[in-house]
């Protein structure tokens, strides 16, 4: 399937959602709440079958966060971004590590790095952090007086 | 301080004075320790980032740092004369290298390669995790400039720190003549 018709799939998939050609990637927005149903069937979908999470993050824009989802087809070697948009002051969202079971390291990572809350994640504590940390250091708004020096 | 730069050629330290059937050698003792002491630096292996890469690179047959008696890389802190700090400390980072010099036998000697080692270099600013100079860790002897420095800055880097050995000042005493000279 090209990128074409790989596009053109995915949006009569998911008619409400906006899907456009990204630099490297074709890249689908979606609302959080859909987010499970969407991974779901993008990985159910035998011409589809997105059975490859390859990267999860997240950008703080300040005004929100986009969590970041890059999908890969180890069968048909296509990719898919999937961007959704989270609250800046109380980010939560579903848990995609029981469809990606890799998204479980992701997710503690961003957690202790962004502060976004995984819904039903097994174990969310922090990962690279000390257990005792203070605030989410990729945050925009961070602020450490005493090991950064602001320029 | 003047690190005297004595050309590799140069022999044990000390006169040969020739006699009959041979010759009687003077030299201080302390002259002759250090001379061996510089000749024989074991490095530990310790590398957390790029520059480790360079380092490595020092060590393999092309540049060949045993040519100048960094002989062999120990992996344990118990037989190594010299820590070479190859690559940027993290705050987690900086218990672990306090640790590994503390356990060195002494005289141990510390070259801090690299920007990152020296001051953090390009995560001084805006950094919660990088500590801005290995030397509010350990005591540094050679510092060496460069992202990562090519392989021929660590070769003098470690000759100087060979050179500074040789000269017999304690790091103390080294400290003190550059303050007497208003360095």
């Amino acid at each position: 399937m090209g990128t074409e018709e790989l596009i053109q799939s995915i949006q009569s998939m998911f008619p409400d959602a906006s899907i456009n050609m990204g630099n490297n990637f074709p890249e689908l927005v979606i609302e959080k709440d859909s987010l499970l149903s969407v991974l779901n069937q993008l990985k159910s979908e035998p011409t589809l079958a997105f059975d490859y999470l390859f990267c999860e993050t997240c950008v703080d824009w300040k005004s929100h966060l986009t969590m970041v989802y890059h999908l890969d087809s180890t069968r048909f070697r296509h990719n898919l971004v999937i961007k959704t948009n989270l609250d800046a002051q109380a980010p939560e969202i579903e848990s995609a590590c029981h469809l990606y079971r890799t998204a479980e390291l992701h997710e503690r990572e961003i957690f202790d790095l962004f502060g976004v809350k995984f819904l039903n994640h097994p174990h969310l504590r922090r990962i690279l952090l000390t257990d005792d940390w203070k605030g989410h250091p990729l945050r925009k708004d961070y602020d450490d007086p005493i090991n950064m020096i602001k320029l | 301080m003047d690190v005297k730069i004595t050309p590799p050629s140069e022999p044990f330290p000390g006169t040969v004075h020739p006699t009959d059937g041979g010759g009687v050698l003077v030299s201080s003792l302390d002259e002759v320790i250090n001379w061996a002491r510089s000749n024989s630096l074991w490095p530990l292996v310790f590398g957390t980032s790029c520059c480790a890469i360079e380092m490595m690179s020092t060590a393999a047959a092309k540049y060949d740092f045993s040519r100048f008696g960094f002989e062999v890389a120990r992996a344990t802190p118990r037989q190594a004369d010299v820590i070479i700090i190859a690559g940027t400390i993290v705050n987690k980072m900086a218990p672990v290298l306090k640790r590994l010099f503390d356990q060195m036998p002494d005289p141990k000697y510390v070259i801090a390669m690299g920007a990152c080692a020296t001051s953090g270099g390009p995560f001084f600013y805006n950094t919660y995790s990088v500590v801005k100079g290995a030397d509010h860790i350990i005591p540094v002897d050679v510092y060496v400039a460069g992202c990562p420095p090519r392989p021929e800055a660590l070769l003098h880097a470690l000759i100087t720190l060979q050179e500074k050995i040789k000269s017999g000042l304690t790091r103390d005493q080294i400290r003190g003549e550059m303050k007497a000279h208003g360095n």
